[in-house]
């Protein structure tokens, strides 16, 4: 089903060394892709496979050390502040770590408002403003009034994680890149995040990358799935082929780690609990 | 935030530091306005004057001022001990123990024993081997002194008369007569005495405060303002940038910023070394180590996943670095900045050491104190009042700099608290 969809990212030998000489790190080896608009994409993998080196280059945040990266069809050019400032409407991200997320500085409004900014609403008057920061924070289930003039740490880590997601809301970019957005979250938040994610995908239709190292949760959320071990994709295609019909023996040693993988997930029930 | 300022208050290593500091800048504010006058003025014509109050001996006996008898018990006895010094007295001692009297029995602090023992024995006709003619006459002299030192007679004041050329009585003093010491008009405090100039080295000393503060304060600001800037530039754009800016901080390095100081100093010459122009010059030379820290805490924090989220939303680079980067370094930039102005203070004191400070003739510095103590060699005649101070304040102004830093450490940098 994906074959029929347009490629919206997509990347040729892409590769990412680090350091030089004795200290050198392949973190990305020569990778190549094909992201569809629309789909949800699960990229798998253990700590240290280089998930979070490809969401960089991805957002163009690092340098890219060999290869090409086309978005929406084309080269991408991100040479000036202008150009990465335009791709960036279409590409957004959600990191690991929903602490260090946050410009402890910064009231949380901030956040928010930088991103009304950033869709071309400077000028909007400031009720009209208050209004969509109100309506994005009630889609992720938090009330305004108790976040605004706030700052960060006065947050717990699901509350900081899901106005990252009313913040994608208010950006509505054509690619969101989740880097593990649960995995410093516990448990029961997470089925919560999960939940958002999904919802906001509906309701803006934008492609999804989901990277995560846990095969059960890859699953039951994703379209296709890209297996990562040490900087190579060794494995990739539907999820159901992937997850039920494993090629690469890597796969096979991530799916035995998942205990109970053809019980169905109740992550959707937990949330609610 | 909040919540951190209050840690600083209550954390007493920074109170400590904080306090003394502060202590010090309000004595450069204060002091003058309750003692005016030039601090260069040279007040003495001895140099090294010693610590103490002095009053005016002419003024003293002015017929205005009333006299009052008092008879205070023990007056005289103080009068005579002081008549007859400690160095007179160990000779005295030495020669009753030449004489054969036993060590044991001699006190030289016992003053009527020793007295006594010296009437008893001592004999100007006694030769003693090994004895010059010239310490027997000392002898003798010191015997004559020692016989007359109870006979307490009045002082005779008599003035000259210019036309009759003679000699006017006046008044007698006897030693009962006092008067009181603020009826002398002319009195001169001198907390720590003068130095070799003769100036009044408490009023230097605290304009010289003024100066080593000024100074660090200058060349502190300086070199944490390029220190910050070129760290963070360097840490931030890196590249080819930080490559440049790390190759002029790894000159700076490699070259001891002393020698470097020196050698800058010595080239602009003394008409040229004002206050001003030795701060700048110090701050130009001391801003290496901040940019290399600067520069090392932007490069672990430029990957942080909120800077990547600040440039997601679309900020530009100076915004970044303004909003991002700076308060996250802030604290760190406080303390670098309190620990430049403290080495720039001893900066100027060795430069002014080596005698490449300010000019002596406009200002006074801790450094050129030091200096002049050492050139007038006041640490051999002991004056120590011409150098220790100026020591205790160089090592407070440092130590309440340091405690002042390691107590925002341990406020900002919690992981070193146990
Ligand atoms: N800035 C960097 N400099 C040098 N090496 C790096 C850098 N960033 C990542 N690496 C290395 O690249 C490799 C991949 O790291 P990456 O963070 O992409 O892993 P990951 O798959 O996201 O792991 P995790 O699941 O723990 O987040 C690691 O070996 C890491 O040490
Ligand atoms: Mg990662």
């Amino acid at each position: 089903m994906s074959s029929k969809k347009e490629v919206c990212l997509s990347g040729t030998g892409v590769t990412k060394v680090f350091g030089f000489g004795s200290k050198k790190t392949v973190a990305v080896n020569n990778i190549d892709f094909q992201f569809h608009s629309g789909e949800l994409v699960s990229i798998v993998g253990e700590s240290g496979s280089g998930k979070t080196t490809l969401i960089k280059m991805l957002l163009g945040l690092t340098s890219v050390t060999n290869g090409d990266i086309f978005f929406m069809g084309e080269k991408r050019d991100i040479s000036s502040h202008r150009k990465k400032k335009e791709y960036w409407k279409g590409i957004q991200a959600i990191f690991q770590d929903p602490f260090s997320s946050y410009n402890i500085f910064s009231k949380i409004d901030s956040v928010l408002l930088d991103c009304i900014h950033m869709r071309g609403g400077r000028r909007l008057p400031r009720e009209k403003k208050l209004k969509m920061m109100r309506e994005a924070c009630s889609f992720v289930n938090l009330k305004f009034d108790e976040m605004t003039n706030k700052y960060p740490f006065e947050l717990s880590g699901g509350q900081m994680q899901r106005l990252m997601i009313a913040r994608i809301f208010l950006l509505k970019p054509k690619i969101l890149l989740a880097d593990e957005p649960t995995s410093m979250i516990d448990a029961c938040s997470r089925a919560t995040i999960l939940d958002m994610l999904l919802k906001l995908r509906d309701e803006i239709n934008m492609m999804i990358i989901f990277i995560t190292h846990d095969m059960g949760l890859a699953y039951y959320v994703s379209d296709t799935v890209y297996i990562m071990e040490k900087g190579k994709f060794v494995e990739h295609g539907n999820a159901d082929e992937v997850v039920l019909a494993p090629k690469a023996d890597y796969t096979k040693k991530l799916l035995s780690d998942v205990p109970k993988i053809h019980e169905p997930w109740d992550f959707r029930k937990s949330g609610k609990s | 935030m909040r919540n951190q300022f209050r840690q600083l208050i209550r954390s007493g290593k920074f109170m400590t530091g904080f306090i003394i500091f502060n202590a010090l800048v309000l004595l450069t504010i204060f002091y003058p306005i309750f003692n005016p006058g030039n601090p260069l003025a040279m007040i003495g014509f001895d140099s090294f004057i010693p610590p103490g109050t002095y009053f005016s001996l002419y003024d003293s006996v002015n017929p205005n001022i009333h006299v009052y008898t008092l008879r205070i018990p023990g007056a005289d006895e103080a009068r005579i001990q002081s008549l007859l010094p400690m160095d007179e007295r160990e000779a005295m001692g030495e020669w009753l123990i030449r004489e054969g009297v036993p060590k044991e029995q001699i006190n030289i602090e016992d003053f009527t024993g020793l007295l006594e023992l010296w009437f008893a024995h001592y004999n100007p006709d006694i030769r003693i081997d090994g004895m010059t003619i010239a310490d027997r006459r000392f002898y003798q002299r010191l015997n004559a002194k020692v016989e007359g030192i109870f006979d307490i007679v009045d002082i005779h004041l008599y003035t000259y008369n210019n036309e009759t050329e003679e000699y006017e009585f006046q008044a007698a003093i006897s030693s009962e007569d006092y008067i009181r010491l603020r009826d002398v008009v002319n009195i001169v405090r001198l907390p720590l005495g003068t130095d070799n100039f003769g100036m009044d080295m408490m009023r230097k000393l605290v304009s010289a405060i003024g100066t080593s503060l000024l100074i660090g304060l200058i060349a502190g600001s300086i070199a944490t303002v390029i220190g910050l800037i070129l760290g963070l530039v360097a840490g931030y754009v890196g590249g080819i940038i930080d490559e440049i800016i790390m190759f002029f901080s790894n000159l700076f390095t490699v070259i001891p910023g002393f020698v470097l100081l020196i050698l800058i100093s010595y080239s602009i010459g003394q008409a040229g070394r004002s206050v001003t122009v030795i701060g700048i010059v110090i701050g130009l030379t001391a801003w290496v180590w901040t940019t290399r820290s600067v520069r090392s805490q932007v490069l672990s924090l430029r990957h942080r996943d909120h800077v990547s989220l600040s440039k997601l939303s679309g900020h530009s680079m100076p915004r970044i670095i303004i909003k991002d980067i700076l308060p996250y370094i802030a604290s760190y930039v406080v303390m670098a900045f309190i620990l430049q102005i403290s080495t720039a203070i001893l900066a100027e004191a060795g430069l002014s050491m080596l005698g490449l400070g300010p000019r002596t003739t406009d200002v006074a510095t801790l450094g050129l104190m030091m200096n002049w103590a050492m050139v007038y060699s006041a640490h051999l005649t002991g004056a120590w009042w011409a150098y220790y101070p100026v020591l205790l304040v160089i090592a407070l102004i440092s130590f309440s700099l340091n405690l002042m830093n390691t107590g925002l450490d341990q406020v900002f940098n919690p992981q070193l608290r146990n």
